[in-house]
């Protein structure tokens, strides 16, 4: 791990009432590497992904963003959300407003950017990921793998340092999910670090630098994918890929 | 599919032109032994004189038009004040944290209050009580006292209403707007209130019903509007028919209003059937 820490995420604990979903997470993501969660339903993958973005207060540990530690608690969460965009599983757009407000209100409000200017990255940003057509519907005219594009597209306007994507294709028709996972690559290929919660095995093989897999709350076993998939040491590893060779997701 | 709905709808039909006959007959019954009963009470004929005068309505009519329009004023002016009052409470409600405590025990304890007393009595402590302090600089207009009663009254039940609208929007809207580095205040403005008022359109209408209604009350406080003229009339000409023309006038103001908020929770069911929030 020679390049540059993006993210450094250092003995995270954090419960829901009495159930412990994060029982000591350590992980590091260089900058522009791409790491894939992998895990079954309920191994924390989610949770992670949102106390990395301080959606979630952390019980213990520290996150720490390019140098700085978002955890602490004199850090500036708003100034500190700016730079790590999320993508969520139900996309969570914004209803009442067109496309385009989805992605400028953002911009505008937070980086206080000219509203010509917003609208002009937006268009653009539109242009290149292919709705340039749809700028001004509303996102309940879209279709389920549009209105996932429109999410990662809101995230993007921020420029931010991180990304986070989480499930991003699983509330999607299979037919969906293909335009998702190229807009993904995409965005590997130029470089963004990503951390990315995925039940896309053969996506998490082909994008990742890196997979780890999570186990009740903890980070089992981590590598290279081709080591993960086709090797793993951990038993609890070898036992969930066989369940999803088995499912035929893999 | 055609198949199986024709026969049922030409049943349907038979069945529909039953229905109208029974309920013509059934209403005409009704109504007939209600008619025939009032009409032959003992008392009747002094009813018709005292409340079914036509000469009393014809002469009534106009004042009463005439006066309304103060009504029409009131209505207007508390309404837009009781819209942002109702809303500001909402939002001090709402307010996350325990730094926040006191402002929403504050907000709480208003809104219970105002829901408790019987608006009249807001409107006589107000109307009589502060003008008789004689503060210099305080309004002694009655007008003036009887916005502000309505406006206390009617903001606690608004901002009951908006707050059910702001706890309507699902978190996660919350979450996607903080994920974009706006301040909680910027994430309610723009992502959860315009949900929210487009959301509770058709009860607020509701209240506004009640408020248009309730803008009579303020005549016992001194402010001569449509109720006062009814009863200034009915004093002189010891005859109770220009309450009829006040009732007229508010059934034919409040119906259109009424129809207005059904045809809105009818558009907004069409809405969420159709899967969208807009």
């Amino acid at each position: 791990m020679s390049a540059p820490v993006a993210l450094r995420i250092e003995g995270v604990h954090k419960s829901f009432g009495k159930l412990e979903v994060l029982k000591g997470v350590d992980l590091e993501v260089g900058e522009h590497e791409v790491v894939c969660l992998i895990g079954a339903s309920g191994s924390g993958k989610s949770t992670l992904l949102r106390c990395i973005n301080l959606l979630e207060p952390i019980d213990a540990g520290r996150i720490i963003v390019e140098g700085e530690e978002i955890t602490a608690p004199a850090a500036d969460v708003d100034a500190i959300r700016r730079r790590i965009g999320i993508v969520f599983q139900a996309f969570n757009l914004f209803p009442h407003m067109s496309v385009l407000a989805n992605i400028t209100l953002a911009p505008i409000r937070v980086l206080r950017r000219p509203r010509a200017r917003a609208e002009a990255d937006a268009s653009e940003l539109l242009e290149r990921f292919g709705l340039a057509d749809k700028r001004d519907d509303f996102p309940d005219r879209l279709s389920g793998g549009q209105q996932q594009r429109l999410a990662i597209i809101r995230a993007l306007a921020m420029e931010p340092d991180l990304l986070l994507l989480d499930e991003v294709t699983s509330a999607l028709d299979p037919e969906l999910v293909a335009e998702v996972l190229e807009i993904i690559r995409e965005l590997a290929g130029q470089g963004m670090t990503m951390v990315i919660a995925t039940h896309e095995m053969g996506f998490a093989r082909e994008i990742a630098d890196r997979v780890c897999f999570l186990d009740a709350g903890v980070i089992l076993e981590q590598g290279p994918p081709d080591r993960i998939f086709g090797s793993p040491t951990e038993p609890r590893t070898r036992q969930f890929l066989a369940r999803i060779v088995a499912a035929g997701r893999l | 599919m055609t198949g199986v709905r024709a026969p049922r709808r030409r049943v349907g039909r038979m069945s529909g032109g039953r229905a109208v006959l029974i309920a013509l007959v059934s209403t005409i019954v009704f109504f007939g032994v209600i008619g025939w009963v009032v009409v032959n009470s003992p008392g009747w004929p002094a009813v018709q004189r005292s409340f079914l005068d036509p000469a009393e309505f014809r002469d009534a009519l106009p004042d009463s038009i005439a006066r309304f329009r103060i009504n029409v004023q009131l209505f207007l002016i508390a309404e837009v004040l009781i819209l942002v009052v109702g809303l500001l409470l909402a939002v001090l409600r709402s307010l996350p944290g325990p730094v926040f405590f006191p402002i929403r025990a504050l907000a709480v304890a208003y809104v219970d209050i105002f829901r408790a007393l019987p608006g009249i009595l807001v409107i006589f402590v107000l109307g009589f009580g502060v003008p008789a302090l004689r503060i210099p600089g305080v309004p002694k207009d009655p007008f003036f006292w009887a916005v502000v009663a309505l406006t206390l009254v009617y903001s606690a039940y608004v901002s009951e209403v908006y707050r059910a609208g702001i706890e309507s929007v699902h978190p996660s809207q919350e979450a996607a707007a903080r994920s974009l580095g706006l301040s909680r205040f910027q994430a309610l403005r723009f992502v959860i209130l315009p949900q929210a008022v487009r959301r509770v359109v058709p009860p607020l209408l509701n209240d506004f019903i009640g408020l248009q209604k309730d803008t009579v009350l303020v005549s016992f406080i001194g402010v001569v509007e449509v109720f006062r003229t009814a009863q200034n009339k009915q004093a002189a000409h010891f005859n109770w028919t220009p309450y009829l023309a006040t009732a007229l006038i508010f059934i034919l103001v409040t119906i259109p209003l009424a129809r207005l908020t059904d045809w809105l929770i009818a558009r907004d069911r069409r809405t969420q059937a159709r899967g969208g929030v807009r």
